[in-house]
């Protein structure tokens, strides 16, 4: 062994070799996270497409094929299926090529993190008609139940989100309230225990309804609601 | 003679198996619980924690290990850090890869593999003054017996309050799951009911050989 075995007097290093060594550490560390993220990125796309196409036709059961479009206030433009990541409203189509609803997107802050949510929305009775989560970090166990608990998933059989009729806002901003006390079709019955996602859900939907659907009324005439049949491919 | 106590061990058996039984991280130790009680209502959570852990703590382990001589004793828990926060992007990275759903379920437990002390621990405790062979083979020990310590936890917590294994239906459809084990206060259950069993069998081992060296004494 080399190392000396005299535990007197330990001679502090220089300062420079300290920071060299934690800059060179840090420099190997950077290379290796960012190949790996280079490395796994098309993967991860691909799994993030098949998640959002997979959750799109959770909140529009009888939606058979997609078409991703983005929604501004300058209106509405179809995006090619490459272009998912950049699409703010997902239109879902049945077999027979029939609008059946739209899928957008919403977030609000929850207990954790920012809780990501996706809502079918109907055209047609102008209902929330269904919610999956995209991403959360909330507490397994309590808040990550919106996305399974039944009884909370009952809200979503036809939330009201109806608009004004000159389409300019929504009657009844979409609310959450406590357990057992909804009362009307805009409200959200909580889950006891885990009050705060519930919420955040509830907030989600309302901020998302009262700017997008006021802005899809407008650009409504850009929106296909019927697609040519390419359903030849499926079986 | 006095063994110097930085002499690094021999390589052997020891090295692997110390971290399944003798030195279990979960079971002896007490460490990591965060992840054993956060992550183990399913077996499959289990499973995949267990081996993201062990990735990170033998990657790491050997880096520790190489840059042992490198490292100056004043920096050394920063530089830990940074190797040990690299794996667990690179395993983060990973998990998303392979499946976005696993992902989901283990949600901020991958990043807080980071703070998991057993990789630190090691780092410190034993990569920092061993080879890089016995750091490799020590730190997969200890991945082998924080797996099997999360799985012990899986797969109670499955079967009962789920009744599933690894998403295989096991009983009929009149069975009622048992809900709070999959909650919370089901994994503190579950693991003070293994640390018992564990603590009995140990105490019990002891005694056994304490009496035999009695007897061998008295004959």
């Amino acid at each position: 062994m080399t190392e000396e075995l005299n535990p007197s007097a330990p001679t502090l290093p220089k300062s420079r070799n300290l920071i060299i060594t934690l800059a060179g550490i840090a420099m190997i560390s950077g290379l290796l996270v960012v190949l790996t993220f280079q490395l796994t990125l098309p993967r991860i796309t691909q799994n993030r497409q098949d998640a959002l196409e997979r959750a799109v036709f959770t909140v529009l059961p009888f939606a058979e094929t997609r078409t991703n479009y983005l929604l501004t206030e300058a209106g509405l433009e179809e995006l090619p299926d490459a272009d998912f990541a950049k699409a703010n409203v997902f239109a879902g189509y049945d077999q027979t090529g029939t609008l059946t609803g739209l899928a957008m997107e919403a977030s609000a802050r929850g207990y954790q993190d920012v809780v990501k949510i996706l809502y079918g929305y109907a055209p047609d009775t102008e209902c929330v008609v269904g919610i999956t989560v995209l991403e959360s970090r909330e507490t397994p166990g309590l808040g990550d139940k919106v996305d399974s608990d039944p009884d909370f998933l009952d809200n979503f059989a036809c939330l009201d989100a109806k608009l004004t009729p000159d389409g300019s806002t929504v009657i009844n901003a979409i609310e959450t309230v406590k357990h057992g006390k909804k009362t009307n079709e805009w409200q959200i019955d909580a889950i006891s225990g885990a009050t705060i996602t519930s919420t955040a859900v509830g907030n989600a939907l309302s901020e998302s309804t009262q700017t997008m659907l006021p802005l899809l009324a407008k650009h409504r005439n850009s929106l296909k609601t019927h697609k040519e049949s390419e359903l030849s491919s499926k079986e | 003679m006095i063994k110097d106590p930085r002499a690094p061990e021999p390589l052997g058996w020891k090295t692997f198996s110390q971290g399944i039984w003798k030195e279990n991280p979960v079971f002896v130790m007490l460490l990591g619980l965060c992840p054993v009680l956060a992550v183990t209502n399913t077996a499959m959570n289990a499973l995949a924690m267990g081996l993201a852990t062990t990735f990170v703590l033998v990657c790491s382990g050997v880096l520790v290990s190489l840059l042992r001589k490198v490292i100056p004793k004043q920096v050394r828990i920063a530089s830990y850090i940074i190797i040990i926060a690299t794996f667990v992007t690179i395993t983060d990275y990973a998990i998303q890869a392979i499946s976005l759903d696993l992902y989901k379920a283990l949600g901020a437990f991958v990043q807080l593999i980071v703070v998991n002390c057993i990789i630190l621990g090691r780092a410190e405790a034993y990569a920092s003054k061993n080879t890089v062979v016995n750091a490799l083979v020590n730190a997969l020990g200890m991945g082998v017996g924080f797996t099997f310590a999360l799985l012990c936890l899986g797969v109670v917590r499955e079967v009962l309050g789920s009744g599933t294994l690894f998403e295989v239906t096991l009983f009929g459809p009149s069975f009622q799951p048992w809900a709070v084990f999959v909650l919370p206060p089901g994994g503190f259950f579950v693991l003070a009911m293994w640390l018992f069993l564990f603590s009995y069998v140990r105490k019990r081992r002891a005694r056994i050989q304490e009496l035999k060296k009695e007897v061998s004494h008295a004959a």
